[in-house]
């Protein structure tokens, strides 16, 4: 019991994060959440639980396959929808590249993140979903930082930086014309930390390759890509072992793994609270394009 | 653990050394173009060790690039392209450090165009404003307006960081008299906590560490201050105020007769078997279950998001609102409030908007607009046809249906309301709420 009548910080996110998923289920008519296995898309899923259970959840939930995942991670995704009883729907890049509606980029640098762009903004109408819940945090980027909790959409499925909606209290405006949407982000105000804090203190399960484990490796950029059949090597990379894990879930492509020995939860939140250099920045080849790599996806209607 | 509070959660936070596990605090850091907050905030995130490495990296390169001579800690939250370009900060934008006592969200908000409107709404949920002043030039039209607006939205606690004290020698006197000039702004504006305390933001002066230069300054420096400023109190904990956001009907075999009223608690605090009464009905009836996914809740306080289950099957939804029987808040067709405009199209009266508030939308037509605030000099224009972009006035409202609302400086969630366009969607007002009548 608390005589003080205060929240933990972690408590409070929570409780920010609850009021958010209840205002799309009440505001918007269609809404969906993706969920990608990944860790922020994790505790969407305990919140959701949070906000609306007994029932079940008033949205379906979606996931962009890119075909190029992490198996541990596909696994990990069907089991948990399974725990929980919910309807997932895969939206696939793979039939998109058969559809013609995006073009296989070729080469050792290939990757296919970026075409996950046309597949989400496609499921979205094929579907009529008017919001979509996500699990970006402000706290990964410069661009995110500026976005709203509850970010308007045009009908391309655009992000206008310029002509946001502000946002006070915690009034939310869910309002839309038909072919609009809205992207909402309940975990805006969370950081990396807060999240494993909170995967620790829940006891969630999380996929196994955010922990340590021995695989078979090649050093690119800096990164320890992970060899696999959706990445040709390039002249002088030479595969060998290592003890990895990965901070954040993306495309096998494009996701480089961090030498860690963290082996339990609590391993990786003393690890992550130690660390001086951010997510994206070590893990992620898909924002060191360009210094404004982020901003440019983000306009064109990524996540 | 000091200070950290698990509060019916049966769960403690299990985190390793040195990570944070206390409350939260909201800054809104505000300040004109060249007073120095981008260097505030860059400087509060480097020296309290929150700047990643790659960032740091980043912001150096830049630096060199650009040929600023210094690292450049402003670049670190300049986030869109055409900010980094011309060197400005176009939207509010949210930046987040831990110490080992506290966890703080910075609304970062820019000083120039768009002003008032980016200011509110960065400041409409902190718990403290920062306001930088430039020591070479005081008390400004700019600081009156920022300390205004700090006061306007209900921030009860201003710090006041005179920068630049490198540029006057550190001289007490300089600092001194612009203390002076702010604390009587501050009396007149009737904010009740205000520090000021002398910095150099470029150099690290009184940021995190004490600064050798200004021995004659026995204050804290400003991240000690804000570890330690006392904001729980500010809650309001007496007026039971249960906005009812959504309804969960599991209508399965296992819960047939669920019926549970989701929502977060928005002032006072909750007890199981309370008696309330639900808004703008009038029913009585007691809380049989405050309910959560962890597990049955003795009581709910702010902002704490729960389920209420209440004795009577009585027909509540969203948009009502659970209240204290003996606390009861104001049902009202007709509003005042001060309103900030926050769009290109000006407010005219006989405009017909529609009002947000808490979980509740009605709609609403301006009847009058009675004066307008002159943020220069701070006083009431009568005679205001319009309200434009990033003006504040003060403006009668008729609803076409009846909210249930507290003052403003009372409750801060059951006082405020946005105005939104009906035609376009657009969020275009913002308003406080200071007098209600049937």
């Amino acid at each position: 019991m608390s005589p003080t009548h205060e929240l933990s910080h972690l408590r409070n996110l929570e409780s920010e994060a609850i009021h958010i998923m209840r205002e799309v289920a009440a505001q918007l008519e269609r809404p969906v959440l993706l969920f990608s296995g990944g860790k922020d898309s994790i505790v969407l899923l305990r919140l959701a639980e949070k906000a609306f259970r007994p029932a079940r959840f008033p949205f379906p939930l979606m996931h962009v396959d890119t075909g190029h995942n992490f198996p541990e991670v596909i696994e990990y995704r069907d089991r948990r929808i399974e725990e929980l009883g919910e309807r997932l729907i895969v939206a696939s890049v793979q039939e998109s590249i058969d559809k013609g509606r995006v073009v296989e980029e070729k080469g050792p640098r290939a990757s296919r993140n970026r075409l996950q762009t046309i597949t989400l903004l496609d499921a979205l109408e094929e579907h009529g979903f008017d919001a979509a819940i996500g699990g970006a945090r402000r706290d990964e980027e410069k661009a995110r930082a500026k976005e709203r909790v509850f970010s308007f959409r045009d009908d391309f499925g655009q992000w206008d930086p310029k002509a946001q909606r502000p946002e006070l209290w915690s009034l939310y405006n869910g309002r839309i014309r038909k072919g609009e949407g809205v992207r909402v982000f309940p975990l805006s105000n969370w950081t990396e930390l807060d999240v494993w804090q909170y995967i620790d203190e829940e006891q969630l399960e999380v996929p196994s390759i955010y922990f340590a484990h021995r695989r078979e490796v090649f050093k690119r950029d800096g990164m320890l890509l992970a060899v696999s059949p959706y990445v040709e090597l390039m002249d002088g990379e030479e595969p060998f072992e290592a003890s990895v894990r990965y901070r954040t879930v993306g495309d096998m492509s494009c996701t480089g793994g961090v030498e860690s020995g963290a082996a339990s939860l609590h391993d990786v939140v003393a690890e992550i609270a130690a660390t001086r250099i951010t997510e994206r920045g070590e893990t992620r080849a898909d924002d060191r394009v360009t210094e404004a790599a982020m901003e440019d996806r983000k306009k064109e209607g990524y996540f | 653990m000091p200070g950290a509070a698990t509060n019916g959660h049966p769960k403690g936070i299990s985190g390793g050394d040195g990570i944070p596990q206390a409350g939260q605090l909201r800054l809104a850091i505000v300040g004109s173009v060249d007073d120095g907050k981008s260097t505030l905030i860059g400087r509060l995130l480097f020296d309290s060790k929150q700047i990643f490495q790659d960032q740091l990296e980043h912001v150096e390169e830049t630096s060199r690039r650009r040929g600023d001579g210094y690292v450049n800690l402003a670049l670190l939250t300049d986030g869109l392209r055409a900010e980094r370009e011309q060197g400005i900060t176009i939207d509010v934008a949210y930046r987040y450090f831990a110490t080992p006592r506290r966890r703080f969200v910075i609304a970062d908000t820019p000083g120039h165009i768009q002003y008032t409107r980016n200011m509110v709404t960065g400041a409409s949920t902190a718990d403290v404003a920062v306001i930088l002043i430039d020591a070479r030039k005081g008390v400004v039209e700019q600081t009156r307006r920022h300390a205004y607006i700090a006061s306007l939205v209900g921030v009860r606690h201003l710090v006041a960081c005179v920068n630049k004290m490198d540029l006057v020698d550190y001289d007490e006197a300089a600092f001194d008299s612009v203390a002076a000039d702010f604390r009587d702004l501050a009396a007149k504006l009737e904010i009740p906590d205000i520090t000021l305390i002398p910095v150099s933001a470029l150099n690290g002066d009184n940021i995190v560490d004490r600064s050798e230069k200004m021995p004659w300054y026995e204050g804290p420096p400003v991240l000690y201050h804000l570890e330690h400023v006392h904001v729980a109190s500010d809650r309001n904990l007496h007026d039971v105020r249960f906005p009812v956001q959504y309804v969960i009907r599991p209508m399965s075999d296992e819960h047939h007769d669920y019926r549970g009223y989701a929502g977060q608690v928005a002032s006072g605090v909750l007890h199981k078997g309370d008696e309330v009464v639900v808004l703008p009905a009038g029913l009585r009836t007691r809380v049989k279950t405050l309910d959560s996914f962890d597990g049955e809740l003795p009581e709910a306080f702010p902002p704490q998001s729960v389920t209420v289950l209440l004795e009577d099957d009585v027909d509540v939804s969203r948009g009502d609102m659970l209240v204290g029987a003996s606390d009861q808040p104001q049902t009202a067709r007709r509003l005042e409030a001060t309103v900030c405009w926050m769009t290109d199209q000006p407010l005219t009266a006989r405009g017909r908007y529609i009002v947000r508030h808490t979980t509740r939308e009605v709609r609403a037509i301006v009847e009058e607009i009675s004066h307008r605030t002159d943020v220069h000099t701070l006083e009431p224009v009568p005679g205001a046809n319009t309200l434009e972009l990033n003006d504040i006035g003060a403006v009668t409202l008729r609803l076409s249906a009846p909210l249930v609302v507290d003052d403003y400086r009372r409750n801060r969630q059951t006082g405020s309301f946005i105005l939104v366009d009906e035609a376009t969607n657009a969020t275009v007002g913002a308003g406080m709420i200071t007098a209600a009548a049937d």
